[in-house]
């Protein structure tokens, strides 16, 4: 089991960002300060200076939003842990091409846990 | 990426994309055969009757807020002429229930279906927090889990309704056909795949309307209705075994997501193969189970630590030992109950020779416990020799807690499963 999923160093490069909406929801807000919706910065470029697409907003997320050390129960092997559904302006990410989908200034993101009870 | 038109009205755009059959929707049609598929199911397996009285066993979680929105739509849309209830128990734990009651009180007003709520407090003397403040939080579970099955049946009785239904889902009753089968519990691996639970310990029928329903489509349903659901999670729970079992099927899910579906369907056909009795199988209706009342019910809490061994296990037990096919070799026995059926491939299955003796258990008769007169497999049902141990302040004599626990109840229990995993 990976549980060092956040790979990238803490150096962030690039200057220009993107607003893009994310939201946390079916419990993993509690890994989110509690909070479901966020308002963040994603910059345009990761560090390898490609254009910055889900899997990027995975580890970005993981190591400047994520204040809850249990890194595993969001990410696992890399990206988003089975179980949790990844929604692209309402869109299952499997129809935008989940980790590869290059994000667009104002898009939503909403991961939602099916994990918590019902 | 150039948006999916949606495979069924070719208009809209696709959002959802099926995990059974990989179809790409639009919202509108999504919702619509989410509702059509559960209307199937129910009108397959004569589920309701016009007039009946269900109570909906209600969390305010997404399962069972879902299963009382869909409920509530499709007894309008199709007539059923249901008087639908919504049930919530409440454990008493403080902080707790009072968000996830809410939430049942606010969608009671949505659904405009009367609610009621039982409290461990009413139903036992004692709520999960005094419980908890008596024995401390290891084993409490077994508490809350015996605790609640019995509560939704008394709930039910209280307000003289005869049906409860839950919201378990396939991904839940895979995850516990898993369980069963990582264990070698052919019996309770049979049971688990009803879709009516009818009981002999007590008069209420139990049904699952959403048992063909995937997770990922509950929770897509809830989302796309914008559906008021809260986030349940039982704080006294640590359950690694289901959560070993859950993991095991959300990675599948992720490879081959109709796995889920085909796991269910799987456990449907293995239970045809158990022999007549010992899977509690009945005769009265296709995919019926009976079971002991106290054996299988929403909600329990800490599945893995909640369940004694009751006398329907002895019985099974018992039946086993009787058949004689069974005491020689037990995969023998699928195949010769199998003719004509679709398992050709089972003949190669190696046969192996029963190599543990079957555990011998007092035998025991259903009959009414003599504390509570509640129906019971034993003389004392398990909620007062639980109560009679936290009165007594000795609260784990009377109980054996065993390993053998396949409520498929994932309610109140479920957690994500990594919390079990030290950070870092
Ligand atoms: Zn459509
Ligand atoms: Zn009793």
């Amino acid at each position: 089991m990976d549980i060092t999923p956040c790979r990238f160093g803490t150096s962030d490069q690039s200057l220009e960002t993107i607003p893009i909406a994310v939201e946390f929801s079916g419990g993993l807000e509690l890994l989110f300060s509690n909070q479901r919706k966020h308002q963040i910065s994603l910059p345009t470029k990761d560090e390898d200076g490609q254009t910055a697409n889900v899997a990027f907003l995975v580890q970005y997320l993981c190591q400047h939003l994520m204040k809850d050390r249990r890194k595993e129960l969001f990410v696992m092997g890399g990206t988003v842990r089975p179980g949790i559904l990844v929604l692209i302006n309402d869109a299952d990410w499997e129809l935008e091409g989940e980790n590869s989908y290059e994000l667009q200034n104002g898009d939503n993101v909403l991961f939602v846990s099916t994990l918590h009870g019902g | 990426m150039a948006p999916t038109p949606c495979a069924l009205c070719h208009t809209s755009r696709a959002l959802i994309i099926r995990p059974k059959n990989h179809q790409k929707l639009c919202k509108t049609c999504f919702v619509t055969i989410f509702e059509t598929e559960i209307h199937n199911t129910i009108t397959a397996n004569s589920l309701f009757h016009r007039g009946e009285r269900i109570a909906i066993g209600a969390s305010g979680g997404k399962d069972s807020t879902v299963l009382a929105s869909v409920l509530k739509t499709l007894d309008e849309r199709h007539d059923y002429g249901l008087d639908l209830v919504l049930l919530s128990i409440d454990e008493g734990i403080k902080g707790y229930r009072d968000d996830s009651l809410e939430t049942v009180k606010r969608n009671a007003l949505q659904y405009e279906m009367p609610l009621e709520i039982v409290g461990y407090d009413e139903l036992y003397g004692w709520t999960m927090d005094q419980v908890v403040e008596q024995i401390g939080k290891k084993g409490n579970c077994t508490y809350c889990g015996v605790f609640r099955r019995q509560a939704l049946d008394r709930g039910a009785a209280r307000l003289g309704i005869k049906h409860v239904v839950t919201g378990h889902n396939a991904d839940d009753i895979a995850e516990t056909l898993m369980m069963n089968l990582l264990r070698g519990d052919l019996p309770r691996l049979a049971r688990a795949t009803g879709i009516v639970t009818d009981s002999t310990a007590s008069e209420i029928k139990r049904s699952k309307p959403l048992k063909y329903a995937y997770e990922k489509e509950i929770v897509l349903y809830a989302h796309h209705k914008g559906l008021d659901y809260f986030t349940t999670e039982c704080i006294y729970s640590p359950e690694a075994f289901r959560g070993s079992a859950r993991t095991l099927i959300k990675n599948l899910e992720r490879i081959r997501p109709s796995a889920i579906l085909d796991v269910v369907r799987s456990g449907e056909d293995m239970a045809k193969l158990v022999p007549e009795g010992v899977g509690g199988g009945s005769k009265r209706a296709k995919d019926v189970v009976v079971i002991d009342g106290e054996e299988e019910g929403p909600g329990g809490c800490g599945s893995a630590n909640g369940r004694a061994s009751g006398g329907e296990m002895a019985a099974m037990e018992q039946k086993l030992r009787d058949d004689e096919k069974a005491q020689e070799n037990e995969v023998e026995i699928t195949v010769s109950t199998l003719n004509g059926q679709r398992h050709e491939g089972t003949n190669t299955v190696p046969k192996q020779p029963r190599t543990k003796a079957p555990r011998t258990m007092p035998k025991q008769q259903m009959g009414n416990c003599s504390r509570c007169g509640y129906l019971s497999s034993q003389a004392i049902c398990k909620a007062c020799m639980l109560l009679e141990g936290l009165n007594k302040n000795r609260p784990k004599m009377q109980i054996q807690v065993g390993v053998d626990e396949e409520d498929n109840s994932p309610t109140l229990t479920r957690r994500m499963e990594g919390l079990t995993i030290p950070p870092g």
